[in-house]
């Protein structure tokens, strides 16, 4: 028998372990803690270095500095410790530093409900810094897929050097559910593409098309390397020229296209004009809605996002097709909705289901939401 | 493979000239630093460069040898992360007054945890790239753009700060003094964390308002009792070479075996949920642990999740699991079938929701039948003498007492199950009066149905 009992931050770090997550640096912050913790504990096991920073800022910048020597790093926070990571969090699109950021969610904002529930982070994370560009973030709906997911962010992170969100919040980080090893699907591990000698002299932020990836040179390998924080030319030189300021800032905008990452998970009903848009903790109460609704015959399709960044448009498109009424339930004001609602082309009904009261959305609310 | 290479003369890009001001000390310090870089025989590759922001930030691009220009004041964060993942490279970071300001949580903190790491701040008392507004070393009475009428804060004193943390090697120089290489020479050599306090004119600023051309910076140095020279040098062990010894005896350890995981079978009918109210420091959670892991070896399906105040040797402590033959979806338990009332700590916490179906298990002393008169059937009430039987064990196996009980009533799964889950999941210490516990609740159901 491989069954385990345990919670959505101890799976973030066997699924950061499994994908070969050699560093991490945090700072304690309900309902986070954990995955610090085990990282502490468990990761020089597997010869990797875990420390706990002074504060959030110098944890991200620990991460940032180590994953330009070629480590595959982690850090783990929650709402306010995001809010300190934003600066550098802009330095890592610049710089373009492969790294996953675990956020784990809490209730409302500032210092909020620290032990509570809430999906305060959807917009926060997609401009969590300045100049606004794209970003990759993963929403896990239950503790198994808080395995699978790190593992498919550090994926992203190496492929797309690029700052990979992994949004889970309170409800899965620290519940413990039934995990069975046999019906996971582990995702096939990538790692970053490095430059090779044989490609002639290292040129640190080279790209063809801009939505090419640079390849990757580490501290104390074998090229030298330069890194910046500023806008640059492939040399990592500042940038003065408004022609290739604009091809860079292309690149950053185009390397990152839902056409490459779109993780949803479709369950259509033949003739349904009813469609639940859901990602996090709540998709599992709007399937427990939509069970209710189909044992009395009524007819409804569901379309839950793990890719909540980028908009994972075409599934979306796809998903509206012929529906006449869209709920999009939300633990937060209305966060994810707008991206829902400027994607109907048609007259459809858009109804969001939200509450912000710690609790998750009783799956009553979402069926008669479905009725109505 | 390694190839030997003539020992270089200059790492400074032979095309490129450093851009500061005439008579800036940055042009000086970048000077003495290649010099030293050279003296030292550093291998390019192994070496990076970190810098953040103010004229200071542009020196690493005049180097041929690996940089990293990063944001305002978190050059040691970096610098620090390359050396925790890369002890065997030489990290120095070049930083303005500007930069050690903004980032002096993290300069105290690189020193105190003696990270090895070699510091340089090109101290010029004031922002020259922003327009000469003062900065955390500006002297008292120091005209800037921001203290038009003179500065009224005490400057910082870099080498001291390191004292203050019992940091290993501090040293103070200027870009008059002939040891300025030397010093940085010194300072890339030791092993730990090193700070060097440059004092520099900023020409197209402080110098300028205030009288700090070379007389000037001695004659502050004096009035401020800055002593020059290696001010700090101590012998202690660095942070990378602790955590290598660390990493090395984690590694050594062997994972035990895990144990072949029995299965047991479960006689559920219906979803159940329980909720365990009890007090801070009676195992509610740990116990509650080893009940929910039995249902998972019994087949089922099962959530825990737990809540207490933020204090947590104190107040209530609740723990939540909902049993199911099928995924559960929702882990919310509104209407709890089962809880289990062992202090009024815990009673307080969940009283809101017990409904006419509730079924409580509950400890005699709380009087549980006469406070939920008229809200719940006495004949849902099994109220039992737990704390009175603990003590007989041990008080802290009270919830074990009233999980068994539950279990009993239940009839979710067997018994042993529960004893596999205290035999492989709880700590040794505790495994012999646990099952005494659990025989005791498992006694009291019993003789209620047979009364």
């Amino acid at each position: 028998m491989n069954i385990d009992f345990l919670d959505g931050n101890e799976m973030v770090a066997l699924g950061a372990f499994e994908a070969g997550c050699n560093f991490f640096a945090g700072y304690p912050i309900t309902p986070a803690s954990a995955i610090l913790q085990q990282m502490i504990d468990d990761l020089p096991k597997h010869g990797g270095t875990a420390i706990q920073a002074e504060d959030e800022i110098a944890s991200i910048g620990f991460c940032i500095g180590a994953s330009m020597t070629g480590k595959k790093v982690l850090t783990a926070t929650s709402g306010p410790g995001l809010s300190l990571y934003s600066e550098n969090i802009g330095m890592a699109i610049m710089g373009e530093t492969p790294m996953v950021i675990v956020d784990v969610q809490r209730h409302g904002p500032a210092t909020g409900s620290a032990t509570k529930d809430g999906a305060s982070d959807i917009q926060f994370a997609r401009w969590s810094t300045s100049g606004g560009y794209p970003i990759i973030a993963l929403v896990p709906t239950n503790v198994e897929e808080c395995y699978t997911m790190a593992i498919q962010a550090f994926n992203y992170a190496e492929q797309f050097r690029t700052p990979v969100f992994l949004l889970s919040s309170k409800e899965i980080a620290m519940t413990r559910e039934r995990v069975d090893w046999s019906k996971i699907k582990k995702p096939e591990i990538i790692n970053r593409t490095y430059h090779k000698p044989e490609d002639g002299k290292y040129i640190p932020y080279r790209f063809v098309n801009s939505e090419d990836i640079p390849p990757f040179a580490a501290y104390g390998g074998e090229e030298l390397t330069r890194y910046t924080t500023s806008t640059h030319d492939e040399n990592a030189n500042l940038l003065a020229d408004p022609v290739k300021i604009q091809r860079m800032m292309d690149h950053l905008n185009k390397k990152i296209d839902s056409d490459k990452i779109s993780l949803v998970v479709k369950d259509f009903e033949e003739g349904a004009e009813i469609l639940v848009v859901s990602y996090g903790v709540t998709s599992r109460t709007a399937r427990e809605a939509i069970k209710m609704a189909r044992a009395n015959n009524v007819k409804v399709s569901s379309l839950v996002i793990h890719s909540v960044w980028p908009v994972p448009e075409k599934e979306i498109k796809n998903a509206l097709k012929n529906v006449k009424k869209v709920i999009v339930p939300e633990m937060n004001a209305g966060q994810y909705i707008y991206e829902v609602q400027r994607l109907i082309t048609n007259n459809a009904q858009l109804i969001g289901v939200n509450t912000m009261d710690t609790r998750l959305i009783n799956p009553e609310k979402i069926y008669q939401a479905i009725l109505s | 493979m390694s190839t030997t290479v003539a020992p270089a003369s200059s790492f400074l890009f032979e095309d490129k000239k450093f851009p500061f001001c005439p008579g800036c000390g940055h042009t000086v310090s970048a000077n003495a630093l290649n010099k030293a870089l050279v003296t030292l025989k550093i291998d390019p590759k192994q070496t990076v460069i970190v810098t953040d922001i103010g004229c200071v930030g542009l020196t690493d691009h005049y180097f041929n040898i690996n940089a990293f220009h990063g944001l305002h004041g978190r050059s040691i964060t970096y610098a620090t992360g390359i050396k925790l993942a890369n002890p065997g490279l030489n990290v120095i970071v070049l930083m303005g007054d500007g930069g050690l300001g903004i980032g002096g949580g993290h300069f105290l903190n690189a020193a105190r945890r003696n990270i090895g790491i070699t510091v340089l701040v090109f101290n010029n008392f004031n922002y020259g790239m922003t327009g000469g507004q003062h900065s955390t070393t500006t002297p008292m009475h120091g005209i800037t753009s921001t203290t038009p009428e003179g500065n009224e804060e005490n400057p910082v004193d870099i080498c001291a700060l390191v004292g203050a943390v019992n940091g290993s090697f501090a040293a103070r120089t200027t870009v008059y003094d002939k040891d300025l290489t030397d010093i940085m020479v010194a300072a890339i050599q030791h092993k730990g964390f090193s700070a060097v306090d440059i004092l520099e004119p900023c020409t197209a600023y402080f110098a300028k308002k205030n009288t700090m051309d070379k007389e000037g910076i001695l004659g502050l140095m004096t009035s401020l009792g800055y002593e020059k020279g290696i001010v700090i040098n101590k012998n202690r062990e660095e942070l990378t070479e602790k955590i290598k010894k660390h990493t090395a005896q984690q590694m050594a350890i062997v994972a035990s075996k895990q144990k072949e995981q029995k299965q047991f079978k479960h006689n559920l009918i219906k979803k159940t949920s329980l909720v365990i109210a009890g007090s801070a420091g009676e195992r509610v959670i740990s116990s509650s642990f080893l009940l929910a892991y039995s249902g998972i070896i019994s087949g089922l399906f099962v959530t825990q999740k737990d809540d207490f105040p933020i204090t947590v040797m104190t107040g209530y402590s609740v723990s939540e699991i909902i049993f199911s033959d099928e995924e559960i979806l929702y882990t919310e338990i509104d209407k709890p079938d089962y809880i289990f009332i062992l202090s009024m700590n815990g009673y307080e916490r969940v009283k809101n929701r017990i409904n006419a179906n509730t079924i409580i298990i509950t400890d005699e002393s709380l009087n549980m039948v006469e406070l939920l008169k008229g809200k719940v059937d006495p004949k849902n009430i099994i109220n039992i003498p737990i704390v009175k039987e603990a003590r007989v064990i041990d008080k802290n196996y009270a919830v074990m007492i009233g999980l068994a009980a539950f279990l009993h009533h239940s009839n979710l799964f067997s018994q042993d199950a529960f004893v596999e889950a205290i035999n492989t999941k709880n700590k040794p210490a505790f495994i012999e009066k646990s099952l005494q516990a659990i025989e005791v609740g498992a006694q009291m159901i019993k003789s209620l149905v047979n009364s």
